[in-house]
Parts: structure tokens; sequence; C-alpha cells
């Protein structure tokens, strides 16, 4: 395996029939407000659903009264939690096989549970019989602080699960306990802290909703929903509903953003589902803003207990982490079922260790439940966050720099396929060229010297360093399912008579930009222009089953289907082109776009031709069939592992505590590029993220569990003017098992940023002898640590 | 998308109009101006007004105009046309300072000044300014005309002295000589409210200053002016340790809460900073060597 620069031809072609800097052929149509949204469709008698949510975190239903708002004109239906029971419909099961209120019947368990709905003539009405439902509560005491959660005397939650007499969700482990504890015990350097990954929320544009339309007939469903996973939900709304698969088809049209909160299955779809079934006709359910921030799939909350052992030159040896986990009310964390944790076990990083143990409980709380991927690939965010900030508590001990100090512990080259001390392989990797690639961008000793001069001034400039190996597309079959699902993806493609194409895949772009990423691997491995092929997704009675986009799985897994399904189709053309030019198929040669005979150019066939046999009158080959097409389903072999070197440079002023992120410099390699451009957009889309969790962003509670960031004036989104101009670079580090060797980069800078921009802060508040600082950093919070007495975001 | 309670719309033609509408319909009826504190509102059910009377037809309520040894500045002057304005920028670039901190341009092209103050917000921007030159505000109802100072206009948080038949037509903002003013913010992220902020403006007399004021939004109930800072600032010369010593008096004049913005603690060092820096500009300004 080798590493070499991105293509000069792929960074600058702009009409590449393969892989280059394609314009996106979904842009058109999106950015001239064309996109066609779930809340753009209007179905003829369709109906409004809203819900109805407690004010309140824990309390005991004690009555409702819907009478008033059954009342109101153009109100049609008001449902509650009891009305639900009655049909066995209260509680639905949770990506991570617990169960989930659709309705409370019993007791409401966090701020905004759903408590009834409202299905109503227009949207208005619905909302205004809301305020007509008087809901009796009687207070529980809440329990919100997830490190007394576990206390004895504390409320017990979850009281609807049989012999549940505390708060506990689960333990987990992984890696060595005793080897780990024997390497700390003998190391020189022990350093620990306490690392907070602040509650956050993906915040999509759009929020999430649905139209349920059943009919009756038919006896067949039709869903449009904000869904990541259309097929996988499917499945689970027939379990959920008991109709039968074949009679559910999921359409999840344009999607504005996803970032893992569209992967859950929301009480309101099974509202709305629900309403349909009983009232025959369609009925649109779409959050509010508020809604959408208070009640959908968090992100994150995760207390980590860090230890790093090294030597006293400086070579780390073993990391250890104790980690609190807060699942909210119910426990709906999005992972492979064997992976309560996600992948958090690649929390050893990039580092070559002698030992490592992490051990996690996970608890109950009165907060929304979630737990979902965040554009973090599985709680790689929190692991990478973890690893890159306790290393650099490491340097600060140390007193040597932190590039350093990375520079002399990253894994070699040699060392891959590398097998991890908590069991994870990483494919491939070329640590060290992406780091000092990423220094020079950056005028690395140039910035050091700066920074000394500007503290000999009393000006406060930090520069932040972190690397981070990802871990994408789940997964192996062998080891990933969701809920009883394979992780492996179908995809299936066919070449229309005039060499026009169609590609059908199980995945769902939210602005990834799949129209275009996907066309453009069929392109490159069949020569077809990507213009000329169709990508289709995201409706279930017409793409193959797959699990969905999420965890940065579209191009490591459908990506690798893509490029498989149409070698297969190739395959195929070439022996109708021996047919065709009357050749042994072994004396064909393949020119992307048509098989010539060897030696001699001028007798050739293009992918067309080949097209129009294949459909046409004329002869085909013994035995082959005509048509153009192929079906395969792809199981991953491995996780593909990209990585990364990120360098932040802020100036903090000393007497605000204002933070100003100054410059960015991202290396990234995800192997081979695709599009270079769409490569370069999903990094500033990460890295925009990463600055807005560093500085501004968490989903705060008081101690009542009232949610305290619902909306985007309390829970800020960063804007062009808090980020700098970013300064991006790459290296291609191949993966070997995938078939064009993509590792995928949706989350690559989501999870390497934070550590990155913390790093750098934290590092310029070293004249005040601070070595760690919790997001979020505020300049409150940045001004809290200048005084020595830094809170916990709890 | 969020959707307000049932409500009933009109548009006034003129200001008799609207302050007679106002009268008629009582204390369930709000004008709407720029409707970007109003709406917000009503689209989260935290105001749930009958009627809306629309006074953004009114055209003598959109005006920056000198008269009368005075600037003069309509109600419904936009955030925009401050910001814009070259006639404020001369004499009273605290106006421009806080105009480029509040809010972003969508929000500044529809909000006014006039709908500013009278929300009250505790952490609104243009309050403070207002504080700090020492306007005035000009209110009126079917029974004539009133003035009244800044600390008067601010009753309580989210109250003010208009009442429920008045209007708010415009502020007036005396001009003396030898003027400089300035205005800092600190907020989380562009377009947020502000922490805290601070305005501060100046009137010199040769080498000392004659006359002082400050304006803190975000660090209590309400804006108001601080008398003790005045009262530091007039008749003394200028100097590092006078703007230290006159933000500690702002810093122990104020109640700020803890909240997601930031600590008391913090707030109150803020006070103290920001004022020192905003005075700092002030008197630069006014001494010619800052524009
Ligand atoms: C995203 C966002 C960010 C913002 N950020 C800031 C910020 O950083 N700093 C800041 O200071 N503000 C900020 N604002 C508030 C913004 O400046 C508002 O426009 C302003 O506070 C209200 O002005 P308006 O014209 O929109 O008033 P409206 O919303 O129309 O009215 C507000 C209130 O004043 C009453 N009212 C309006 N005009 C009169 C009048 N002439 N007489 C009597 N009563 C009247 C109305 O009845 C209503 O009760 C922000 C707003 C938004 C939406």
């Amino acid at each position: 395996m080798t590493t070499t620069e991105p293509s000069p031809e792929a960074v600058e072609e702009e009409r590449p029939i393969g892989f280059g800097r394609l314009l996106r052929k979904e842009d058109p149509r999106l950015i001239r407000g064309m996109g066609k949204f779930v809340d753009d469709i209007q179905l003829p008698g369709m109906l409004h659903l809203a819900i109805l949510r407690s004010p309140m975190a824990h309390a005991r239903i004690v009555s409702i009264d819907t009478s008033a708002a059954q009342a109101l004109p153009k109100v049609v239906a008001v449902i509650t939690g009891a009305d639900l029971a009655e049909k066995g419909l209260a509680w639905m099961p949770t990506l991570s096989n617990d169960v989930q209120a659709v309705l409370a019947t019993d007791k409401v368990r966090f701020q905004h549970q759903e408590v009834a709905f409202v299905v109503a003539e227009d949207r208005y009405s619905a909302r205004d019989a809301l305020e007509l439902i008087d809901v009796e509560y009687e207070r529980l005491d809440p329990v919100i602080d997830v490190r007394t959660a576990l206390d004895a005397d504390v409320p017990v939650i979850r009281d609807d699960l049989e012999g549940k007499t505390d708060n506990h969700i689960f333990d987990w482990e992984t890696g060595d306990e005793a080897a780990t504890d024997a390497v700390f015990d003998s190391a020189d350097v022990v350093v620990s802290e306490e690392i907070i990954y602040p509650r956050v929320h993906p915040a999509p544009m759009e929020t999430c909703g649905c139209i349920a339309d059943f009919e009756r007939v038919a006896g067949k469903l039709t869903l449009w929903c904000t869904s990541q996973a259309p097929h996988a939900h499917r499945t689970v709304y027939a379990l959920v509903t008991g109709l039968p698969e074949h009679k559910i088809r999921l359409i999840a049209p344009d999607i504005g953003g996803g970032f893992g909160n569209k992967v859950p299955i929301y009480p309101g779809y099974v509202c709305a589902i629900v309403a349909s079934l009983v009232i025959g006709k369609p009925v649109k359910w779409m959050e509010d803003r508020t809604e959408n921030l208070v009640s959908t799939g968090f992100a994150r909350d995760y207390v980590m207990k860090a230890d790093i052992a090294a030597t006293k030159e400086g070579k780390i040896l073993a990391v250890r982490t104790d980690v609190l986990a807060d699942h909210g009310a119910f426990n709906g964390v999005a992972a492979p079922v064997k992976y309560p944790a996600g992948f958090f076990g690649v929390f050893t990083g990039s580092y070559d260790l002698e030992a490592a143990y992490a051990k996690m409980t996970a608890v109950y709380t009165n907060k929304a439940p979630g737990g979902v991927a965040y554009a973090c690939s599985f709680r790689i965010t929190e692991a990478v966050y973890l690893v890159e900030r306790i290393v650099d508590c490491l340097a600060y001990e140390l007193g040597m720099d932190p590039a350093e100090l990375r520079l002399k512990n990253l894994l070699k080259p040699e060392q891959f396929p590398y097998s991890t001390k908590t069991g994870w392989v990483y494919d491939s990797g070329n640590y060290e060229p992406a780091l000092r690639k990423a220094m020079e961008m950056a005028g690395y000793d140039e910035l050091r010297r700066e920074q000394a001069e500007k503290r000999e001034r009393g000006e406060l400039m930090g520069i932040g360093v972190s690397f981070f190996t990802e871990a994408v597309g789940a997964g192996p079959r062998k080891d990933m399912d969701i809920l009883g699902l394979g992780m492996a993806d179908g995809c299936e493609l066919r070449i229309h008579p005039t060499g026009k194409a169609v590609i059908r895949l199980s995945v769902k772009s939210q602005g990834q930009g799949h129209e275009t990423t996907f066309a453009q691997i069929v392109a490159e491995e069949i020569g077809i222009p990507p213009e000329d092929i169709e990508v289709l997704e995201g409706d279930t009675d017409n793409t193959p089953f797959g699990l969905g986009t999420y965890g940065s799985r579209s191009t490591p897994v459908s990506g690798a289907a893509a490029a498989l399904v149409t070698r297969k189709v190739r395959d195929k053309a070439q022996i109708i082109a021996s047919g065709m030019l009357e050749v042994s198929v072994a004396d064909l040669e393949w020119n992307k776009g048509s098989f010539s005979v060897k030696g001699d150019p001028s007798k050739s066939v293009t992918i067309q031709d080949i097209a129009m046999r294949a459909h046409g009158a004329g002869d085909l080959p013994e035995g082959i069939e005509g048509g153009l097409e192929a079906q395969i389903c792809y199981n991953p072999e491995n996780l593909t592992y990209p990585f990364g070197a990120y360098i932040c440079v802020v100036d903090v002023d000393p007497g605000t505590a204002v933070v100003k992120v100054r410059r960015f410099i991202a290396v990234d390699d995800c192997g081979t590029q695709i599009n270079p451009m769409i490569i370069e957009g999903q990094v500033h889309g990460g890295l925009t993220d990463g600055v807005g969790m560093a500085t501004m962003q968490m989903i705060a509670f008081d101690e009542d569990g009232n949610c305290l960031s619902g909306s985007l004036m309390d829970y800020l989104i960063p804007t062009a003017l808090e980020v700098p101009d970013w300064e991006t670079g790459y290296t291609v580090t191949p993966s070997p098992h995938h078939p064009i060797g993509a590792k995928g980069i949706g989350e690559s800078a989501t999870v390497g940023s934070p550590p990155a921009v913390v790093n750098a802060i934290v590092d310029a508040l070293k004249p005040y002898g601070v070595r760690h600082a919790d997001m979020p950093l505020t300049p409150s919070r940045v001004w809290e640590a200048m005084q020595g007495n830094h809170t916990p975001p709890i | 998308m969020q959707v307000p309670a049932p409500f009933e719309y009109e548009r006034a033609t003129s200001v008799e109009h609207a302050i007679a509408l106002r009268e008629r319909l009582g204390e369930e009826a709000r004008f709407i101006a720029g409707g970007h504190s109003l709406l917000p509102m009503m689209k989260l059910r935290l105001a749930n007004p009958e009627y809306l009377i629309d006074i953004n037809d009114l055209s003598e309520l959109f005006h920056i105009s000198e008269e009368s040894g005075e600037i003069r500045i309509g109600a419904m002057t936009r955030h925009r046309d401050l910001l814009d304005s070259e006639l404020l920028a001369e004499h009273f670039p605290i106006f421009r300072d806080a105009e480029r901190v509040i809010a972003d341009p969508v929000v500044r092209n529809r909000g006014t000044l006039g709908g500013s103050l009278c929300q009250a917000d505790p952490s609104e921007d243009l309050s403070a300014v207002c504080t700090a030159v020492d306007a005035s505000c000009v209110i009126r109802s079917t029974s004539g005309e009133r003035v009244v100072s800044m600390s008067d206009f601010h009753v309580g948080p989210y109250e003010t002295a208009v009442g429920d038949a008045e209007m708010l037509t415009e502020i007036r903002i005396p001009l003396k000589a030898h003027a400089g003013s300035a205005y800092e913010k600190v907020e989380r992220r562009a377009g947020d409210w502000a922490v805290v902020s601070a305005g501060a403006a100046v009137w010199m007399d040769g080498d000392v200053i004659a006359d002082g004021r400050v304006g803190l939004a975000a660090v209590g109930p309400n804006t108001t002016s601080i008398g003790p800072v005045s009262d530091a600032l007039r008749g003394v010369a200028p100097s590092e340790d006078l703007y230290r010593r006159v933000g500690e008096i702002a810093a122990a004049n104020c109640s700020p809460q803890t909240d997601q913005r930031g600590t008391a603690a913090y707030k109150s060092h803020l006070a103290l900073e920001l004022t020192r820096r905003s005075l700092r500009r002030a008197v630069a300004r006014a001494q010619g060597q800052e524009a």
C-alpha cells in the first residue's frame, strides 16, 4: 500500500467520466428551491397532526381530558396513550432493543415527551386544539445529573420494565484490564483527567416529519418520511404495526440534513401511521424547530475519566477510561447491536499502545432519549476527543510539544493492517506524512515562534493539534446488525438500450451528493458519462434492501456495491462485445467506455453499442440472456479507516475571554477520492460543526429537567463569521479491501475538529496554568477556566 | 413550522388611526413594527394578542434628521437605516458600532428602533445606546404628546412607560459639542443577543470630560443610566485609571444573572471590561483620535 498526493487531473478536470471534480448533479434542483422535501408534499384530503408534549420531566399522568379539543371545529381526532394502548401501540421498540413510549400512558419521563396528538384539517387548528387538552400531572422528582443516576435513593425512571429497581442500562468493557493496570503501575508518567463531551444535537435544517397514507382498499401504507434508513425503517414499521412488509412503501424524498438525527424512529412517525390507519386519510406530521431540538435524537453525553501512561521520554504506553453514559429516558442509541457503546473501542486512537482498557456504564435520566451518531461514526467523536485531549494533557505534563509527542507515537506504515489492543483492525494508514503536511501548511514552527513572542506581551494565542483515525463503513454482517438486520447493502444497475443507465441504491442522501458520487463510481467503471446515469434512492418499492446512510457508510458499503455491480455488468458487456467483434473474451481490451481488440484499436464497440445489442434483435453469444443489468449485495469484509491531521490556531482576548478561530488546517486521507469537490464540502461542513461543538453548543437542562436549548437562539449554530477560511489538504492511502480503495469522508471532520479547537484554546490558556477545560468553550467558560474555577458542563 | 394562535390584523393609515385603534381594542391589541420580536413570541405562543395593528405604512415614523439642536429618529426607523446613516455616524458613531453587532442583515432589514425600545428586553442593544447618548422618547396618545427620559421610559423587563393607548413615535438626542461615543458587545456568536454590552458617550470640555454616560445591556432587569458613573466622569481628565475605576463602578451597579450566556461573575467582569473599552474609544473619538 502506498500513499500519494491526489492526482492533479482529478482535482482540476471539470467534466470527468469517472472520478474528478464534477459539479453536483443535484445542485441545480436544490439551490433553485426546486427540491422536494416531505413538507412540500400535499396530498388530496391530507390531514395534519400535532403532538401535545409534557411540560414536566418526570410526572405521573393523573388524568387527560380531551373533550374541549375534540369540540374545536376542524378537529378530526384526539388520541391519547390510553387509546394507543387499546390497540397495543402505546410502546415501540428502539434501535437498541429497549422500548419507548409512543404516547405516555403511565408517566412522562422527559420534558416534551409525547402525551397526546390531535389530527385536524389544517395545521393551525391542530396546534390550537393542543391548548385545549387538559392533562393533570403529579410531579415526581426527576433524575437530571447523570452522576447521581445510580444513587440508592433516586427515583426509578423505568418502572415500566419488569423488575427494574434502578436506572442502570448496561455495563460494557473492552480491552485487557489487568494488562493495562500493570502497564500503568510501572509507568514513569501517569496523567488523569475527567473529560466531558456534553450533550449536543444534530439540528438538521429540515426537522423530522412524515406523511402517512394508508389506502384501505389496497391495504397499503405509503410513508413519505425524513428517513436516513428507508429499508430498515420499513421493516421496523412492519414489526410495530403488524402490516405485512410488502404492503409498506417508504419514500424518503429530498432530505435537508440528517447527521444521524433521522436514523431513529420517533413517536411522531408512528402517531401519523396510526392516525392514517384509523382515519383512512393521509396524515402529515412535521416537527417544529423546538420539537426537533428537545425531543429527537441527541448525541454524546459522555462523562469520561481518562488516564494515560507514558515513559518520561514521551512514549505512550497505555490509555484507560471509565465512562458514564447518559442515554436519557429510553435507550434509543443507534448502533449495531453488539456495540452498545458504538465504536468507542477505537479510543486507542492513532498510536501504538502496549495496552488499553475501557469500561462504561450507561444510565437512564429524565432527558430526551437518543444517543445517535451525530456525524460521529458511532461514538468515534467521543473516542477521538478522549484520546486527543488526554494526549495533550500528557504533552502539558511532559513539557513536550503536542505535535512532536504525536509524531513520536503515531503508528508506522509498516504496521498496517494494524490490530489495536481493543480488537479493531485498521486497514491502511500512513500517518506521519499527513501530520507533517498539516504542519508544513500551517507553518508550525513559525506559529510557535509567534506564540512565544505574543506570550511575552501578554497576548493569548493557541495552537491545537489533533490526529484522528476514523472507523466507518459498518459493517461486516457477521459482527454488525441493527435489530437483527445485517449491515450489507444491495445495489442494482440497469443499462438502458441507448446506453443510459439507472443505479438503484438502499442508502439515502441527505445533502451529501449521492446523485453525483454514485454516478461517478458507475462512470469510472463503465465509461458512461455521469450525466447519463440516474441515481435512484429512498423508495423502498424501487430499490434493493440495505441499511441506509449514517456512520459515513454510504461510500464504503454502497459505493463498493456500486463498483462491483458495475463490474458485473461490464463482464457481461465484454461477452456481448466478443460476439459483436467475433473474437474471444480474452482478446478484448477495456478502454473505459469501449472494448477493442487487443493490438487492433480500430476494431472496437462502445458500451452504448453493446447496450443496444443487449436489448436488440441481433444474436447474442451462446447462453447469454438479453438485457444489460445486474444486482448484488455487498458485505464489507472490514470497516475502512480514514484518518487525518488537524491544526487549529486561535486568539483569545485576555480581557473578555472571547475566542477567535484564526486558522484551521485540515489534512484528510479518505483513500481514493471520487469527487474531490464533494470531499472538500464534507470537510468544510464537519469542521464548522466542530467549531460549533467546541465553542458554543450544548443541550442544557436545569435541575428540574427543563430543556434550556429549545430554539436556535439558545442552541447556537456557527455561521461563516465564526469560522476561518478552511485550509485543506489531502493524502491518498487507499483501503486495501474496498473495490475502489475509497474510505468515506462524511464524518472525519466532525470527529477530528473538536479536539483540535479545544486543544488550541487550552494551549492559549497555558499562561494561566490551564490543562483542561470542557466544551462548550463559550467566552464565559473560557473566562472561568482563566480564573481557575472551571465547572463541568452538566 | 411554529404557528401562532388566531388573531385579527389591521393596517393603520396614520399615527392617529393607529392610536385610535389601539384605544378602542385595548390591551389585547399590539402594534406590529418589524415583527422580529413580536412574531417569534407569537409563534412560540408566549404572546397571544387578539389584534395586530400594523404600523409599517406610517411614513411619518421613518426619519433620521437634525432639528432644533437635536437628532430626531422616527420610531419605525429600521436597524438597517440606523446602520447606514451618515448623520448618525458623524454625531453618534455608537449607533453604527451597535448596529454592526445587532442580529443579522435579515433581522436588521425589518426590525425597528421603536420596536426594540418598546420590547424592552433586558439584553436589547438600542436601549443601552439610547441611554448612553441621553435620548428622550416621544410618546403620543389621543390627548397629545409627552417626552420622557430613558430612565423613565424603562419600567421593568419587557415593560415601558408607553401605555395601552399610546405609541412611541420618536426618540430625540440632544446635540452637544465635543461628543464621542462607542459601543462594545460580547456575544457567543455573530447575531446572538449580548452576553453583556456597554455603550459610552462623553462630551469633552478641553482636556476634561464635561459629561459622560454609560448604558449597559444584559446585566439586570433594566437598562438605565448609572448615576455614579456620570458623577465619576464629570470634570475629570480621561485616563486608563479613570476607565478602570468607572468600569468598577459600572460592575458594582449591575445585577446580572447566571444563564446559558454566562455566569453572573463573568458578566460583572464584562461590565467592567466593556465599560472601560467603550469609554476609551468614546474619549478617543471625542478627541478626534479615532473615526
Ligand atoms: C434572530 C434575532 C436576533 C436578534 N438579535 C438582536 C440583538 O443582537 N440585539 C438586539 O438588540 N436585538 C436583537 N433582536 C431583536 C430585533 O432587534 C428586533 O427587531 C427588535 O427588538 C424589535 O423590533 P421590531 O421592530 O421587530 O418590533 P416588533 O417585534 O414589531 O415589536 C416589538 C414590541 O414593541 C411594540 N411596538 C413596536 N413599535 C412600537 C411603537 N412605535 N410604539 C409602541 N409599541 C411598539 C410591539 O407591539 C411589540 O410589543 C434580534 C431578533 C432576532 C429575530
